[in-house]
């Protein structure tokens, strides 16, 4: 099955990356973005057995910090491939 | 002193750590690598380089964290064994758990590369005992993970403790408090961004590196 891992930086932790991607974007002279945070996505192909703690340990352990990080797991029932 | 450097695929700084020590202490430490899941025996300091482990892949120093060698680290943490980790050590040693907080980007998303000066806030510690507390000293910094970033209650917590080891005089990287260098509770972990192993001899520039690991050889032996 088909799983997305979505990490972002907790609120309050400053994105240098989001920053600099809202300059950017004003610099093309699109106008009304207000903020920009960039995270990561993490697709993984799971087998049928592994189960939601199992997905949410891992996250833990080692796809996000949590330090800093939040997650959000998505199980995406669909088996095609994300665009 | 019987010293070891941990080598990943990706350190560039292994090699300088190891010319720093045997330089000051006269003794060649032993280069470990990450696969091994033992250190050799009776080891007083192991040291964590600086590099790009794993092409800071996910985030600088979590794979690195998670090599096999790391637990072994750990457990020489833990029993008092001296850490020392420099740059992507640092990194390296937050990811573990060793040290608290995270290494973040730099706030101005640039490669942060040059001499910086920086001021020694606590020489109380096995690393810091050859410096003034107070002391301003230059050593360089090559990095694009830097930004140290703790919740308030730690921060304060390091600061009360005095576990926040040197300071960059200015800002460099967006540092929280601009703090470049920690320790941990039991003072035996160091973790700092600027690589002292670059500024051991005149040769280098200035040798204000120095004094850490002869600080380090005065009080571990």
């Amino acid at each position: 099955m088909k799983t997305r891992v979505y990490v972002t930086l907790k609120n309050g932790v400053l994105d240098p990356q989001g920053k600099a991607i809202h300059h950017a974007l004003e610099g093309l002279g699109f106008s009304g973005v207000n903020d920009v945070r960039a995270g990561k996505l993490i697709e993984l192909d799971l087998a049928d057995n592994v189960g939601d703690a199992d997905v949410e340990a891992m996250c833990r352990k080692l796809l996000a910090n949590m330090v800093i990080e939040n997650f959000r797991i998505e199980r995406v029932a669909d088996a095609a491939p994300a665009a | 002193m019987k010293s070891a450097v941990i080598v990943f695929p990706g350190s560039n700084c292994d090699r300088d750590l190891a010319v720093a020590l045997e330089e000051v202490s006269g003794t060649r430490p032993i280069m470990v690598w990450h696969r091994e899941t033992e250190l050799p025996e009776g080891l007083d300091l192991i040291g964590v380089p600086g590099g790009f482990s794993y092409g800071d892949y996910l985030r600088s120093g979590a794979m690195a964290a998670n090599s096999p060698v790391m637990r072994p680290v750990k457990d020489a943490a833990d029993r008092g064994v001296a850490v020392l980790g420099i740059c992507n050590g640092f990194q390296i040693l937050t990811e573990t758990g060793l040290l608290p907080g995270a290494l973040m980007r730099n706030a101005g998303i640039s490669f942060v590369c040059r001499d910086v000066p920086l001021t020694v806030e606590n020489s109380q510690s096995v690393f810091t005992s050859r410096y003034e507390a107070g002391e301003a000293i230059t050593i360089p910094v090559a990095h694009h993970d830097g930004n140290y970033t703790a919740d308030e209650e730690t921060l304060d917590r390091l600061e009360g403790e005095g576990r926040v080891a040197f300071r960059y005089a200015g800002p460099v990287n967006g540092s929280a408090r601009d703090i470049a260098g920690i320790v941990n509770e039991g003072g035996n972990v160091l973790g700092m961004m600027p690589h002292p192993e670059r500024m051991i001899e005149p040769a280098h520039g200035g040798n204000d590196g120095r004094k850490l690991f002869e600080g380090l050889l005065q009080a571990i032996g």
